[in-house]
């Protein structure tokens, strides 16, 4: 099987439905966005849709061209109920099912993906995309599955490399900002790749040593000088421990949205569960009980590079109701001038 | 998550399936095969046709999983993936249902050949996982012994009200329930013996003694805590100790100790079959509902390869004789006539250090000193020994009265049959 980026492939209905679709009267707007959204402005491309459905509000084109655009924003919420819409009005199109899919797929909710892929092929049953598509879902949840089965530990090197092939799939790699991410896919032929990228990264919990790799490759678009090493490592532990050390303090200070602010956009959940799910969980366990006292003993720092470290300690926590220590893994990510949280484990 | 009826599966699936399916329909239904496409290991007996007729109270989450794997045999995927999912939302910690999950979404993408096909995952973990799939689907095929007990079980007291029993060959614990004298099957539940199988020796061998044993604790969550701190995840909702080793144990120089009746630890739902250190383990769910039945002190715990299934009346004759020599050593030790008291006790006979001689020797200078003896016996337990037909374990209240001394007691003795009579080859306290 040749696995393409979902990214990839989501794009690629874009153009299929622009380039489709030319003798629509009022097209003019809607290849206009087309063009804007190759080249990367993604802002106006959306400005001209916008534009295009207030005469036409009920456009599947239009509407799907904007749905495209909000993955591309990282409104995945917003395309997710755009595309909902879509194959609700038009059940017999596949490819909002299928692009559906692929949000759905980013999200980690492999679920609901699975579901929308089915109805695509349902609806069009040599719909060779969707069918690619859900043997990389399947793929993907067999492998969650048998990661629960085994109690492999996503961190044991060796492990995770046995299974990259599969995370592979749909973790099409985490890519720079917008800028950098036209620039870094210039030979796609389908333009509107470079626009479908952004998503798919958010996307799934790519494995460890993935995103470790996309941390490097993107280093060159978000870091542009590299300072001596020495010092800058020294700094960052500092800046790591700092870090730690406010999201400790945020914790104990009942302070949820503090602390929710410690955590990358992409982390990733324990169990794999949908971000707001996790959320929710944590906020109730932050707010509720009383005299929270978290303490961080023997922080150790390690960097994978110079935007990416490992912090491992005794975290001894304290409320009202509950007392435990438990070695703890924090996977720190520098985003900007922060550090944030992308993963955080018991053990280490 | 049900998975609506398409038909139009395009990936390479029935192929792939198929070879799930031979394995697991090897699994199920040729039980007597002696090897199959699961991991080439013979599979267990089966339960031999004794019992009645199936649908005692195999555990819920067991019986969907076994309806899975059925599932998957008739080549019903979506049902299987449905059921599997289901199981999942009642267990997220059902490491096998997790594995069995990836196998039925991997055989849509690419031929998978036996159960686990998780690609360059550890063997040991994956063959460990087949040993479950293998053991539960044994133990969801088998009948239910309605009306049907363990030969084992010859008397219980009027105040044990429930007697369990494990079969290390099935990885089932059953539990019997005391009405009004007849052991009445109620419940079975999976279970984890040592990983180095039976028979324990010594210390450390990792392996489930045989043996007829009683629990002597009982150690619920927080007090395990207080104890052992986190190191007593291990055994999840709570432990019962049982009093291995026990005397007949001891006589044969067996040693260890620490043999308990516990639950898992939180993070997984069960263990694989063989994986403890020589406890026998259950699913913390399975653990509380036995708790209810545990009378410290007092309910009896027999661990047996193989359980030979009897009806319930078959028992009475060799209690019977038993009772009938119980009650003659009675009177012949209230007759002071030692000869007459020593011709039930076995030439290998032993008690504490003290061999036959010495017991006689004893027995005889106590007995010169009395003008009479008065000995009542109730509440006694009988259990013939898992694996020796010739070997009973009976316990009872003693209630001792002479002329100088008299005392109260809870007696255990060992009788072995010899050339067709009981003889006492132990004697204690219980």
């Amino acid at each position: 099987m040749t696995f393409k980026s979902a990214a990839a492939r989501l794009a690629a209905i874009a153009v299929c439905l622009g380039l489709a679709a030319p003798a629509f009267a009022q097209a003019d707007e809607l290849q206009e966005a087309q063009q804007l959204l190759k080249q990367g402005q993604t802002d106006r491309a959306m400005e001209r849709v916008e534009q295009f459905l207030k005469t036409r509000p009920k456009d599947a084109r239009g509407r799907f061209l904007r749905g495209i655009l909000l993955t591309e924003q990282n409104k995945p919420a917003e395309a997710i109920r755009v595309f909902t819409e879509l194959t609700q009005e038009y059940p017999e199109l596949p490819e909002p099912y299928n692009n559906l899919a692929v949000l759905h797929a980013s999200q980690g909710q492999y679920d609901k993906a699975r579901a929308a892929l089915e109805m695509a092929i349902r609806t069009h049953p040599s719909y060779a995309t969707a069918h690619e598509n859900l043997g990389d879902i399947y793929a993907k949840m067999a492998s969650q599955a048998y990661d629960k089965a085994l109690q492999l530990d996503r961190n044991n090197q060796a492990a995770q490399t046995k299974l990259n092939l599969i995370r592979d799939l749909f973790t099409g790699a985490p890519r720079p900002p917008k800028i950098a991410a036209a620039k870094a896919e210039p030979a796609k032929p389908a333009p509107a790749a470079a626009a479908a990228a952004k998503p798919a990264p958010a996307a799934v919990a790519a494995a460890p040593a993935v995103a470790a790799t996309t941390a490097v490759a993107a280093k060159p678009a978000t870091t542009v000088k590299e300072p001596a090493k020495p010092a800058a490592a020294a700094n960052s532990e500092d800046a790591v421990l700092k870090a730690v050390e406010a999201w400790a303090s945020a914790w104990s200070g009942n302070d949820v949205s503090a602390y929710l602010a410690r955590y990358a956009p992409d982390f990733k959940t324990p169990d794999g569960e949908p971000r707001a799910a996790w959320e929710a969980d944590r906020k109730a366990k932050v707010a509720k009980p009383r005299k929270i006292s978290v303490r961080i003993e023997s922080p150790k720092v390690s960097f994978a590079d110079a935007n990416r470290a490992t912090v491992t300690f005794r975290q001894h926590y304290q409320s009202n109701t509950f007392k435990a220590s438990a070695n703890k893994t924090l996977v720190m990510i520098r985003s900007g001038n922060q550090w944030l949280i992308q993963e955080e484990r018991i053990g280490g | 998550m049900a998975d609506p009826g398409r038909k139009n599966r395009r990936l390479n699936r029935p192929l792939l399936a198929g070879a799930l399916v031979a394995a697991i329909t090897a699994a199920a239904l040729t039980p007597s095969s002696t090897t199959l496409a699961l991991g080439n290991r013979p599979l267990l007996s089966p339960a031999g046709g004794l019992l009645g007729p199936a649908g005692g109270t195999a555990a819920a989450p067991e019986a969907m999983l076994a309806q899975t794997l059925i599932a998957i045999a008739g080549a019903r995927f979506d049902v299987a993936l449905a059921e599997i999912d289901k199981v999942l939302n009642q267990h997220p910690n059902f490491r096998l249902a997790h594995l069995i999950k990836g196998d039925l979404l991997m055989a849509r993408t690419r031929p998978i050949g036996d159960i686990g096909a998780a690609p360059n995952a550890p063997s040991d973990r994956i063959a460990d996982l087949r040993d479950e799939a293998r053991a539960r689907l044994v133990r969801h095929t088998h009948e239910r012994p309605v009306n049907r007990i363990p030969r084992n079980l010859l008397q219980l007291t009027p105040d044990q009200r429930h007697v369990f029993v494990v079969d290390t060959s099935k990885y089932t614990l059953y539990v019997f329930e005391n009405d009004n004298g007849t052991p009445r099957y109620i419940a079975d539940y999976y279970t984890t013996i040592g990983r180095n199988g039976i028979e324990k020796l010594r210390e450390g061998d990792k392996k489930t003694p045989l043996g007829v044993y009683h629990v002597t604790g009982n150690l619920p969550r927080e007090q395990l805590n207080r104890t052992y701190g986190n190191l007593s995840a291990l055994y999840g909702d709570g432990a019962f100790p049982i009093n291995y080793p026990n005397e007949w144990d001891r006589r044969r120089g067996r040693n260890g100790h620490g043999i308990w009746l516990h639950g898992v630890p939180f993070d997984t739902y069960s263990r694989p079959p063989r994986a403890s250190d020589g406890c026998v383990a259950l699913t913390n769910e399975d653990l509380l509902a036995i708790a209810k039945h545990v009378q410290v002190g007092v309910t009896p715990v027999i661990i047996a390869e193989g359980i030979d299934w009897v009806d319930a009346g078959s028992a009475k004759a060799t209690r019977e004789s038993l009772q009938r020599t119980l009650d003659e050593w009675r009177r012949d030790w209230e007759s002071r006539d030692t000869d007459r008291y020593l011709r039930h006790y076995s030439a290998e006979f032993t008690s504490g250090k003290q061999d036959l001689a010495a017991w006689a020797r004893q027995k005889r200078s106590i007995n010169a000193a009395k003008s009479w003896i008065k000995v009542g016996i109730d509440g006694v337990s009988m259990f013939l020994y898992p694996g020796n037909d010739d070997l009973a374990v009976v316990t009872f209240n003693q209630d001792y009265a002479s002329s100088n001394v008299s005392n109260k007691m809870r007696k255990r003795q060992y009788w072995q049959r010899e050339n067709g009579q009981w003889r006492i080859v132990h004697e204690g306290a219980a």
